[in-house]
């Protein structure tokens, strides 16, 4: 590299992250684009949309006027048409269980509560992760090792919706400590993070202990020792902000999963969450809200992947100028 | 050299660092002694394995853990000794009076910092001073090693620059606090030819400006003829043959030293094969009797499979040793 790019390293650098940030958004559109696709053609896939999103009992003149409310007739990408057109401003239709909401609306405000529940979640896999990690491969070998792996072998082998069941048998009705379920206080929330969080914790924790095993071998860990620098400073400066980037790589997969792979928790713990609309629309063949979910789950996805890609240009500079 | 009444910037005395494994253990030191003066360059040399990184990392006490420690010996900085000092201590000692140039530029700097940064730790870490100064003091140091325009390249990450500028970079974080001593680690095997031979003039001219010590390691006797004053020879572990330049080129007591010698490639002259030591050395737990390099060794006779040699005085004046039983016989 010369010296014209030296010069030009500072400039170089805000337009290349920029250009990455627009290519990682423009992916993530498109790939939102082609969700909508496949939403709209299940309804088409599952048999006649209009048995799916009719009740079974409905009347001819019910069924003709759906077909004229919803565009039935016309070709069907004149009908994906009108779908996205609305779509793009969150109409999905009415609830067909929850008579007279709006499927999306509905769906959104259950989202609080399950970005609450999934916040407190993801917050303890990484504040219990990340330490247990680098602890485990400083003293690699050692009974503390041990024991974090230990910690991490038990939460990946335990159903976390058996975690809830024993959770609430220990601490609700046994010690009586925390509430059994529902949604209210911060003590209700505690079980049901620690359900979800554990598998998590585990995942997160042998990820950090194995990145962080490689990056303490490292000439520039060396040189820090060299230049006089203490081994706190190198473990968790030097050390973590390059073996940061796995772990990392991982969390957006986790805080997707975590915020829309709790439905099984939310129904243990009959979190009023969107997990809990999720089961309930499946079951009562909602169309307009299964599809709402989808697409709100989608978006979730789609964040915290970006989430994660403006992360990574914080931790690593490679990354900015490939 | 002439009887000075200082003391010398670092003695080593009887160094010995034991590596335990579970098959047992060995001793990559073993009975280091060698002197380095102020303003003095002493090369150590070997092959790969023969245990010169681990003289080197033992002087900044930064061995592995658990696995390798100083058995026994003395390393004294101008008279204080650095095995008694404590740990805290130490660090003060490291970056600021005996700095170290690693082996690998492409791996040696943190890809995660501005070259900036990593010089301005140094600082902070042994001269601090306001934090608006510290960008300063980074773009002067590394205008000491010769960077082109180091007020942009001191804001560029390690991946923007070549091998040899990173390598350049390191040298300006061993220099920042003007150590007394640096240890280069076979510092320019990884550079092409031109650029180490730019480096290795960039070092000079640094010992010229601050009369620090340098204590260079590498495999190559080419560098050691042109750079060192003193130099030191290791196999398996153990210094075979110690003295001045001159002395060991003209007149090499040790037939691995002479084996060496005769591997540097001449312009004129020496025409036809370079010569090449045959077999390899001995693995580092083998039991072994006798010198370890007889098996390899054309001139070794039953004496030298039997007995270790001690080290003897090469020229008869206590400044050329050798560890062979043949400088007896001379």
């Amino acid at each position: 590299m010369g010296l014209r790019t030296a010069l030009m390293c500072k400039k170089f650098k805000e337009y290349a992250v920029l250009k990455y940030l627009a290519r990682r958004v423009a992916s993530s559109l498109f790939a939102l684009l082609v969700i909508t696709v496949i939403v709209f053609l299940l309804s088409h896939l599952s048999g006649n949309p209009v048995d799916a999103l009719l009740p079974d009992d409905a009347s001819q003149e019910q069924i003709d006027a759906f077909i004229r409310d919803w565009g039935l007739d016309k070709p069907l990408w004149q009908q994906y048409a009108t779908f996205l057109g609305n779509a793009v401003h969150g109409d999905f239709g009415t609830s067909l269980k929850w008579q007279g909401e709006d499927a999306m609306g509905f769906v959104l405000d259950r989202m609080p509560a399950t970005l609450q529940l999934g916040g407190l979640a993801i917050l303890m896999s990484v504040v219990i992760a990340l330490p247990l990690g680098v602890a485990a491969a400083v003293y690699k070998g050692t009974p503390i090792d041990n024991s974090a792996q230990m910690f991490a072998l038990l939460g990946q082998s335990m159903p976390n919706f058996w975690l809830g069941i024993v959770l609430i048998w220990v601490f609700s009705v046994w010690l009586g400590w925390l509430p059994t379920s529902g949604m209210g206080t911060i003590y209700h929330a505690i079980l049901p993070a620690i359900a979800i969080a554990w598998f998590q914790v585990s995942a997160l924790a042998r990820l950090t202990r194995s990145a962080m095993l490689e990056v303490l071998d490292a000439e520039y860990i060396k040189l820090a020792r060299v230049k006089g620098v203490s081994e706190s400073v190198v473990i968790w400066k030097h050390a973590l902000r390059n073996a940061a980037v796995v772990p990392l790589t991982y969390f957006g997969i986790l805080a997707a999963s975590i915020l829309t792979g709790s439905v099984v928790i939310e129904t243990v713990f009959s979190w009023p969450g969107m997990g809990w609309v999720a089961i309930e629309a499946i079951r009562g063949r909602d169309f307009p809200v299964v599809q709402a979910v989808i697409i709100a789950y989608a978006v979730i996805y789609m964040i915290s992947n970006l989430v994660v890609d403006l992360l990574y240009v914080a931790i690593d500079p490679r990354i900015r100028n490939d | 050299m002439t009887q000075t009444q200082d003391t010398p910037l670092l003695e080593v005395k009887d160094l010995r660092v034991e590596i335990s494994t579970k098959a047992g253990s060995f001793y990559p030191v073993n009975g280091h002694n060698f002197t380095l003066n102020k303003g003095e360059t002493l090369g150590i040399v070997g092959e790969s394995g023969s245990g010169k990184s681990m003289t080197a990392t033992s002087l900044v006490r930064l061995l592995p853990k658990h696995a390798a420690k100083v058995k026994s010996g003395s390393i004294k900085l101008e008279g204080r000794e650095l095995l008694d000092l404590s740990e805290a201590e130490m660090r003060k000692v490291r970056g600021s009076e005996i700095a170290m140039i690693l082996q690998d530029p492409q791996t040696s700097l943190n890809p995660s910092f501005t070259v900036g940064e990593q010089i301005s730790e140094a600082f902070r870490l042994h001269a601090p001073g306001p934090k608006k100064t510290m960008r300063a003091r980074a773009i002067d140091a590394l205008r000491k090693v010769k960077v082109a325009a180091p007020e942009h390249r001191v804001d560029c990450y390690p991946n923007e620059l070549s091998g040899g500028m990173r390598q350049r970079v390191v040298g300006a974080i061993a220099i920042s606090c003007e150590p007394k001593i640096i240890i280069a680690d076979e510092p320019t095997t990884s550079l092409d030819v031109t650029v180490q031979a730019q480096y290795l003039r960039l070092l000079k001219e640094l010992q010229d400006d601050t009369g620090m010590g340098i204590i260079f390691i590498t495999h190559d006797f080419g560098i050691v003829a042109n750079l060192c004053h003193k130099i030191v020879v290791m196999y398996f572990g153990r210094i075979v043959e110690s003295g001045s330049v001159e002395r060991i080129f003209a007149n090499p007591a040790h037939p691995y030293t002479e084996a060496l010698i005769g591997a540097v490639p001449k312009l004129r002259g020496h025409k036809g094969r370079l010569t090449t030591i045959k077999g390899q050395p001995p693995a580092p737990m083998e039991p072994l009797q006798g010198c370890p390099f007889a098996p390899r060794c054309e001139k070794a006779d039953s004496r030298c499979f039997a007995e270790l040699p001690p080290t003897l005085d090469a020229d008869g004046d206590g400044e050329h040793l050798a560890s062979c039983w043949r400088v007896l016989d001379q």
